[in-house]
């Protein structure tokens, strides 16, 4: 037994996560991140100084009692631990793997102040992989309360909703318009950041909690809200269906062959797995030069995609400096490493085709930096005369998505704002009585883990609304 | 799963399918689509529709068995199941009394243009009509359309059959006053058509049938210039001003996936995909 107390001692470096070797990984669509052996989680979660008031937690958009569930961990209680995060969020396997920890929890972390802060996603990961490994603990069914919510989207923040409300006792329906669960989670982001077989695993897991899965079903057009709440005996609706309409540049040349949005060489990617053609039945055709226009993780995820399915040479084209660049920075990291060349300051006038309509060349001018816009950031301006000419026979346009139209457009009295998304309160009340709207749908393209916050917050409005009492 | 339950031959390599699918039966309208992924495995593929009967459950669709996808579809048989479909998607044809409405269609899409023409006549119009075929052989449905057209000619890309081409169609324009035109068919036979219609001044609508992937509006490969605006085919169309349309753009982004789609046909060819006995169904 020690004598006196010795004084803790932070160990100011995390530990490192495993990852695939660049060079083996830029070849193939296997995760990237090995993830932290048990050794070395533990390793990790003793650096946790339990602190008496975490600031963790208000970095955390479903505020998951970090330090409790840490706490359990390091005493090896790893089903209590999921079980504390799961209070609170029900896909720890996804956010531990694509939530941007460094701008939230880990942001806040209090041993982030004298060194690195505690790895919270790489703690989650594990903790979630070792529960899927062994098979998931269902939470104990609550009776019925008879009431029924239809879920519009089966993107994070509709999981989100369904699953909090399942777990409540109410009958839930997912309806989502694409052939597969997921969202973005399927058709945006990559395997080799988010391995698909994870997202149904947690699919499965809402779908055991009693929720149904309903395919196949674009509401606006097989039936609209009103019919749902009218017609087909739903008591609430909540609209999650995201930010997917992809948004061009306006620049001539932009139909050429070989131009895509990132939204569709993601969807071929990912949602229709082409990498994997003609054992697959969807195509996609990747040029030598490829370039990628945009900053964003997006602009990342189809960069290193592009990699993957064999591009000799692939160029990100952002319009402002590195230091503007929106996407996490472990990603750029990650992108560089593998051999994805960035060009700053640069954006496209015009592509340039060849006779058969496929592109060929992109024209691009300098920027430069000048004064603040709305975003705060400083306003990239074109240098007069600084056209330059890339090779380019694939161009994948990556500059934002806006909200998908179907929905405000078949749902009178929808009160809608003019960049068309759905307006809501802080608890995802829309203009209309019963339905509620969160996620990419209300703020704009945003994070996988703030559609999930606000599904949190519809999820107990709803409830709330369909037993007219607070919320226990 | 959706059950086929009626796989027909209408004419070489043509096919009409009639699937169990009583929730898309109940609100389709017509000019609307579905779009099909035959496995797991598969691709998304826009198909308009071409009838649906909400009594029965049932939606019908018409398609060529030129690729991978739609000759796989083609081996079906009568029970058999299609993995997913989802629609009815894009905006549904405005139907209205017009008063003289000329409707030209090709190919399969005389199987869709069937459908508006019972529609556009329930409506009260007075209904020319047009089809047409690149071989007499390749012709379908002629009885029927006949019978609810006013008037009804039949054009075949090589003379075989009637009308050679679709050149007599200024005559008939000449002759009388027309309110509208409708056309649905092969892109170069609708930018035909929106040729001749242009110079009399005949409001002109085409139906767009670009390659898609989702069919709802997030990828945008269906993008096509319409009055020099880029459209979505999916959520703004699938129908659009035929005066306004940039054809040959389109028929070049048409074009985009030949060589891939060649081989995956013939990969699933020489793999034996169509040896399944569809004759013996």
């Amino acid at each position: 037994m020690a004598e006196s107390k010795p004084k803790p001692k932070i160990k100011k470096e995390s530990v490192p996560i495993l990852k695939q070797k660049p060079e083996d990984r830029r070849r193939n669509f296997n995760e990237v991140a090995l993830g932290y052996t048990e050794e070395q989680t533990l390793e990790e979660a003793s650096r946790c100084l339990q602190c008496p008031k975490p600031q963790c937690i208000q970095g955390c958009p479903v505020e998951i009692e970090i330090p409790a569930f840490i706490k359990l961990l390091r005493e090896g209680q790893y089903e209590e631990a999921i079980a504390k995060i799961k209070e609170k969020n029900s896909l720890p396997a996804i956010c531990g793997r694509v939530c941007p920890q460094e701008e939230q929890c880990q942001k806040f972390c209090v041993v982030g102040k004298v060194g690195e802060p505690i790895s919270i996603g790489r703690l989650e990961r594990f903790l979630a992989d070792w529960e899927r490994d062994r098979g998931f603990a269902m939470p104990k069914k609550p009776p019925a309360t008879g009431k029924s919510v239809a879920v519009i989207g089966a993107g994070p923040a509709g999981l989100t909703v369904a699953a909090d409300l399942a777990k409540l006792g109410h009958k839930v329906v997912i309806f989502e318009a694409l052939h597969l669960p997921g969202g973005v989670l399927v058709y945006g982001i990559p395997e080799f950041r988010l391995p698909k077989k994870i997202v149904q695993a947690e699919v499965d897991y809402i779908q055991k909690l009693g929720a149904e899965l309903k395919l196949g079903y674009l509401i606006g057009r097989t039936y609209t809200i009103p019919e749902l709440l009218k017609e087909r005996g739903f008591d609430a609706a909540f609209i999650g269906t995201g930010a997917g309409l992809p948004a061009f540049m306006n620049v001539p040349g932009e139909n050429l062959g070989g131009i895509y949005s990132a939204s569709e060489f993601l969807i071929r990617v990912n949602l229709m797995k082409s990498y994997a053609f003609p054992e697959y039945d969807t195509p996609i055709r990747i040029g030598k030069h490829v370039v990628v226009i945009g900053g964003g993780n997006v602009a990342m995820d189809s960069a290193r995609s592009a990699l993957r399915l064999g591009a000799e040479e692939v160029c990100i084209v952002y319009r402002r400096s590195r230091e503007e660049l929106p996407a996490r920075r472990e990603e750029v990291e990650n992108a560089e490493e593998e051999g994805i060349i960035c060009k700053f300051l640069a954006t496209p006038t015009r592509f340039i085709g060849d006779e058969k309509g496929w592109v060929r060349q992109m024209e691009c001018i300098c920027m430069e930096l000048g004064a603040p816009d709305d975003s705060g950031r400083r306003r990239p301006v074109p240098v007069k005369g600084s056209e330059f000419i890339m090779d380019t026979d694939t161009a994948v346009v990556a500059i934002g998505r806006s909200p998908n139209p179907i929905i405000q457009r078949t749902t009178g009295g929808l009160e809608v704002t003019r960049r068309g998304t759905i307006v809501a309160e802080e608890n995802g009340k829309t203009s209309l009585e019963g339905v509620y709207a969160g996620g990419d749908i209300v703020t704009g393209e945003a994070t996988v883990i703030s559609a999930m916050g606000a599904g949190k917050k519809a999820a107990k409005a709803i409830h709330e609304y369909l037993t007219k009492k607070p919320f226990a | 799963m959706y059950e086929v339950l009626k796989n027909m031959e209408l004419a070489p390599k043509i096919r009409l399918f009639e699937v169990y699918a009583p929730e898309m039966a109940e609100k389709a309208k017509p000019g609307q689509f579905v779009i099909v992924i035959i496995d797991e495995k598969g691709e998304r593929i826009p198909l308009t529709l071409a009838g649906y009967d909400a009594e029965n459950g049932t939606i019908t669709f018409v398609f060529n068995e030129v690729g991978k996808t739609t000759k796989q579809l083609g081996i079906l048989r009568e029970g058999d199941s299609i993995w997913n479909i989802t629609g009815p998607l894009g905006n549904p044809s405005e139907i209205r009394n017009f008063g003289r409405v000329l409707c030209v269609a090709g190919g399969v899409m005389i199987a869709p243009m069937l459908l508006q023409v019972k529609a556009l006549r329930e409506a009260g119009n007075t209904i020319v009509t047009a089809i047409g075929a690149r071989i007499e052989e390749l012709l379908f449905f002629e009885e029927e359309v006949k019978a609810l057209s006013h008037e009804f000619y039949v054009a075949t890309d090589d003379g075989s059959k009637s009308y050679k081409g679709l050149d007599f169609l200024r005559q008939i324009l000449a002759k009388k006053k027309f309110d509208r035109c409708v056309s649905m068919g092969p892109v170069v036979m609708m930018k035909n058509v929106s040729e001749i219609t242009k110079p009399f001044g005949i409001p002109t609508v085409v139906t767009l049938t670009p390659i898609m992937v989702d069919g709802m509006g997030m990828c945008g490969v269906c993008r096509v210039t319409v009055g020099g605006k880029m459209m979505f085919g999916c959520v703004d169309g699938p129908e659009f001003d035929g005066h306004q349309v940039d054809f040959d753009g389109l028929i070049k982004r048409q074009r985009m996936f030949l060589p891939e789609e060649r081989l995956s046909a013939l990969l699933w060819e020489l793999q034996g995909g169509c040896e399944c006995g569809r004759k013996q169904a």
